[in-house]
């Protein structure tokens, strides 16, 4: 479990890379249901949440596909609100079917923000609690926060699902054309090799026809690397800035988080599209999520 | 010499929805890595509404924008133009002097190299100083500083082995290319020292020393005198000067 925040802007070009959530629609979702504002600091766990103890009354909302969630031994729902009272623990079980979750607590995670963020960067030891991971024991300091009523989602909670959209390039052009093919007919899954850096595909080896070396230059999130090994790597929120290895394309930014939830064993297919294409769906999927942050109600 | 690919048009590619790169060349060269400086000089400073960040690497320009705000096809046709105006002039480059304490425990493979080239520590410790570099990229991890320039005679390739872990402020050599470290990492680089500058420390009010662009020269420092350095660092202090150059 990771403190992390909407993450660092504008020290890629100094090799500090962004971190921030694997699934930013999840814990802006969590903050707006606590009340905070959407880019507030949470707490980012993978496959299993823990046990959290309140030490004064605040609201909690833990937004992932969590089996079990309890709040001083009693079950209840995520991807809503609820009042949590001081001396109470807050359980969070195993992942169904996915891999991140947020906890969103009233008043936010009040760690020390670096380089003007609170997201935990574990490579560089920046961020949440002393750069790390937390451990049992650890005292998170919170943000001051208004009493306010529980609330719920206005609509369920829903994923797109069908194959993962991805802009070919900006080094496809080293592939050849039988490697394009073969990298879009796939299947590919994700392997056990998978951290908030980047994680590992398996599924056919893709053969770059000019080689595995580049001359370095930038990663993004969803830059999809592939090395001599012809086992692409999907790079994500905490990867090195820079890379030498050439990008067969980029993930769609709608489906990265989509990615990064999947399940190791669940097969897929990426699909190519322009980047126009893959724009307009960025945009339509912002006033979406607009629309699903307004719909947020009082719950019963 | 004559190198065409300098005077030709950029290619523009597309990196996902929210980013574009501006690629001038493939290869590792002064002339193609002053027009990526130039360009991004110009988006820096001139600024263009949507853009949000620019990495600029060895010989292409990664500009990532808010596709809500700008679309990247008419991005593409503004950086082209920019960057045939920008051409190749960067301004404001800095040469750093930079300190180093060779050999003692940070550099590892200081008295092996120089047994390898078959000349003296010494004799490698003046070649490593006796040349400028030129900061051609930051990147792999905060501050750490990838340097061309490296006299031929010292290309070393990196070791079979990567190490665990390596000293803070590594200065290096892997390959055609040397380096200065910021923070200690996993390497395979050769490692001849270390300097008592931090080119990262988030506590500092100036986080960061070097930029893309930026010239480099090494000289040497006795322990002491390096002891006295980290001192310095210590106290949030760029313990190192520099010039700029027109």
């Amino acid at each position: 479990m990771t403190v992390q925040d909407a993450g660092r802007r504008g020290m890629l070009r100094f090799g500090v890379s962004g971190a921030g959530p694997m699934d930013p629609d999840a814990m802006r979702m969590a903050n707006a249901l606590v009340g905070n504002p959407a880019d507030a600091a949470t707490l980012e766990f993978a496959f299993f949440g823990g046990a959290i103890r309140f030490g004064d009354d605040r609201m909690v909302a833990v937004c992932g596909a969590v089996r079990d969630l309890r709040i001083g031994g009693n079950p209840v729902a995520p991807w809503q609100s609820h009042l949590v009272r001081a001396g109470q623990e807050v359980t969070i079980g195993a992942m169904a079917e996915a891999v991140w979750g947020y906890v969103a607590i009233g008043g936010g995670i009040g760690t020390q923000p670096v380089l003007g963020a609170r997201s935990t960067h574990l490579r560089t030891g920046i961020g949440g609690i002393e750069g790390r991971t937390l451990q049992a024991g650890d005292m998170l300091p919170l943000g001051g926060a208004e009493p306010m009523p529980m609330r719920k989602l206005g609509a369920p909670w829903r994923v797109r699902s069908g194959a993962i959209h991805v802009v070919p390039g900006p080094q496809d052009d080293r592939f050849g054309a039988t490697a394009v093919t073969v990298f879009l007919r796939g299947p590919f899954t994700v392997t056990q090799k998978r951290d908030r850096m980047a994680m590992v595909l398996d599924g056919p080896r893709i053969h770059a026809e000019m080689g595995h070396d580049i001359v370095s230059d930038g990663t993004l999130p969803g830059s999809i690397q592939v090395p001599g090994s012809g086992q692409p790597l999907v790079l994500l929120s905490d990867r090195q800035t820079t890379g030498g290895y050439p990008k067969i394309a980029t993930i769609a930014s709608v489906d990265l988080p989509r990615l990064a939830q999947m399940v190791s064993s669940r097969p897929f297919r990426f699909t190519a599209i322009s980047q126009s294409r893959a724009e307009d769906m960025l945009i339509a999927h912002r006033d979406s999520f607009s629309r699903a942050l307004a719909e947020v109600e009082t719950a019963r | 010499m004559t190198h065409p690919s300098t005077s030709t048009a950029p290619r523009i590619l597309p990196a996902g929805d929210a980013a574009l790169v501006v690629e001038f060349g493939d290869e590792i060269s002064v002339e193609l890595h002053d027009r990526v400086i130039a360009l991004d000089q110009a988006v820096q400073t001139e600024g263009v509404l949507g853009v949000t960040e620019t990495v600029p690497t060895y010989r292409s320009l990664l500009v990532l924008y808010d596709p809500g705000v700008i679309r990247g096809a008419v991005l593409a046709e503004t950086l082209a133009i920019m960057a045939q105006k920008a051409g190749g002039r960067m301004q404001g480059s800095r040469l750093w002097h930079v300190p180093v304490l060779y050999g003692h425990d940070a550099g590892l493979d200081l008295d092996e190299m120089a047994k390898m080239k078959g000349m003296t520590t010494q004799a490698l410790i003046a070649l490593h100083g006796s040349v400028d570099y030129r900061v051609y990229m930051i990147g792999f991890a905060p501050g750490f500083t990838y340097l061309g320039g490296l006299p031929e005679t010292l290309h070393t390739p990196r070791l079979t082995t990567p190490r665990q872990l390596t000293s803070a402020g590594g200065i290096a050599i892997g390959g055609a290319q040397a380096c200065i470290g910021a923070l200690p990492s996993p390497s395979g680089w050769r490692f001849l020292g270390r300097t008592p500058l931090r080119s990262f420390d988030p506590a500092r009010e100036e986080v960061f020393a070097f930029r893309p662009g930026d010239m480099i020269r090494f000289h040497p420092v006795t322990e002491n005198e390096a002891t006295a350095l980290d001192a310095r660092s210590a106290k949030g202090e760029i313990c190192a000067d520099y010039e700029v150059a027109g």
